[in-house]
């Protein structure tokens, strides 16, 4: 029997008043996958991922995620799903620790103080657990949004422009993150604004551009001079 | 044998999947509220703030408070309630956490009656500490039980209705009108209650109906409202 993608994506269709931000996306991502989405500010990135993560329901399409049709079975989904935004979507007034032991307790987390600890540790958190949010930086704050998207170890990863306000460090974290994630046959999806990353961290790639994917590619069949140029020319990349 | 283990498992399912991710919600609005003093602090102020204009603007005298008591006191419980679920709100909004609670494996029931139950005792602590204050300006005491029974039941009423419409309105430009425009009309009947009951309690009733059958309004009331409200909260959150 053939095993479902991760993410299998038909005919997706997303509009807000007369502006139609996704028209008639395709997507299929493997598990062990990850895939970097190109896009210049406005082709749907963000509305992609927020109809993935059920933030926002889509107008005609289907969207299967872990093999459930996220129409029907959205709590089983949730609990299969980590996401990252642009917003940490913590609270400002609760320590690190703390956001992360109500939210392990949300998705049902064993031992989850235990598993708080082991996550700060990863993203090098571990010295601000008792820190308030609203006493963090920006970057420091990504962080914890990311601790908050694998305290349940979702075997799925979506991450909206993950970069954004993360040092070299940071970045270095994410990446081997994302390595573990899809070497355990997990699968990612990011988005991101930066070639380095897209091309740099060794995933599929898609360009998404006025809400289609116009192109998609294995990593090992991307030609990254002509993905740097084709990036840089086309789609609003700066080098 | 069977009956009992399959009573005991129901039993299980619920406390898991309602009652504690209520409660944890019901825990991280309190803590929140400890914290940062925001809702209540800024609520009673505002409140007391109407309790003066209203004594400066009515004429009152021992005469005319029994008269006027109910009025004014509503007014500011009113008043104050209406900041308490927009604050309440905005604080879920800051950081997005709103959505980070969204993305939770948990039903949007216990969700709603987490946020309720947190609105209803802000609310009520409010409403308390109004009474002494309202004693000291107006010179007259109002305190009794049968006043604070009806403070509960009108109270639930409010925090029901305005945990449904904050939800609607904080994602909207003009929260700070819309909340009001949306709850006023929907509340107006337990409003009507709250205000002749008391002014039965509190002296110079002159309704025909008597302070029972107002009790049972409100009690209806709030039964209604406890079905519609987190039902329709689910379409508003999901949306």
């Amino acid at each position: 029997m053939a095993v479902e993608p991760a993410i299998l994506v038909n005919g997706l269709y997303k509009s807000f008043g007369d502006n139609s931000v996704l028209s008639n996306v395709d997507l299929a991502i493997d598990w062990g996958t990850q895939l970097t989405v190109f896009g210049s500010n406005g082709s749907g990135k963000t509305t992609l991922l927020k109809s993935l993560a059920m933030q926002c329901r889509p107008d005609a399409g289907s969207i299967n995620i872990a093999g459930r049709d996220v129409r029907r079975e959205r709590s089983a989904i949730r609990q299969n799903i980590g996401v990252v935004g642009h917003q940490p979507m913590v609270y400002q007034e609760m320590t690190c620790m703390e956001n992360l032991v109500f939210f392990g307790r949300m998705y049902g987390v064993d031992e989850v103080s235990k598993r708080s600890q082991i996550v700060l540790n990863e993203m090098g958190l571990s010295r601000h657990s008792n820190n308030r949010v609203h006493n963090l930086s920006h970057g420091m704050q990504k962080r914890l949004a990311i601790c908050r998207a694998i305290i349940h170890s979702p075997p799925i990863l979506l991450m909206d422009e993950p970069e954004t306000g993360l040092d070299i460090v940071a970045l270095e974290i994410v990446k081997s993150l994302i390595k573990s994630w899809t070497s355990k046959m997990g699968a990612v999806v990011i988005t991101t604004h930066s070639i380095e990353i897209g091309l740099g961290w060794g995933s599929d790639v898609a360009i998404l551009n006025n809400g289609d994917i116009v192109y998609r590619a294995k990593q090992e069949e991307v030609d990254q001079t002509w993905m740097r140029k084709t990036l840089l020319a086309n789609f609003g990349f700066i080098s | 044998m069977d009956e009992k283990n399959s009573a005991g498992k129901l039993w299980i399912y619920i406390m898991k999947s309602f009652f504690k991710p209520m409660l944890l919600v019901l825990w991280k609005d309190i803590l929140t509220e400890i914290r940062n003093k925001d809702i209540i602090l800024a609520s009673f102020v505002f409140a007391v703030l109407v309790l003066v204009i209203c004594n400066f603007a009515f004429d009152i005298t021992p005469a005319t408070v029994q008269i006027l008591a109910s009025g004014i006191l509503w007014i500011s419980f009113t008043f104050a309630g209406i900041l308490v679920m927009t604050r309440s709100f905005v604080v879920e909004n800051e950081l997005d956490s709103l959505e980070g609670l969204l993305l939770c494996p948990i039903s949007r029931d216990s969700l709603y009656w987490g946020k309720m139950l947190s609105l209803f005792l802000f609310m009520m602590v409010v409403e308390l500490l109004l009474l002494p204050i309202f004693a000291v300006l107006f010179d007259y005491n109002v305190l009794s039980l049968s006043l604070i029974l009806i403070m509960v039941l009108a109270t639930m009423g409010f925090a029901t209705v305005g945990t449904l419409f904050a939800s609607m309105s904080v994602n909207t430009r003009a929260r700070e009108i819309m909340l009001p425009i949306l709850f006023f009309p929907i509340v107006t009947p337990v409003l009507i209650a709250a205000v002749e009951a008391s002014m039965s309690i509190i002296g110079g009733g002159t309704s025909v109906i008597n302070i029972r059958e107002w009790i049972e309004i409100l009690i209806i009331f709030d039964v209604v409202y406890l079905v519609v409200c987190p039902w329709a909260f689910g379409f508003v959150v999901e949306e």
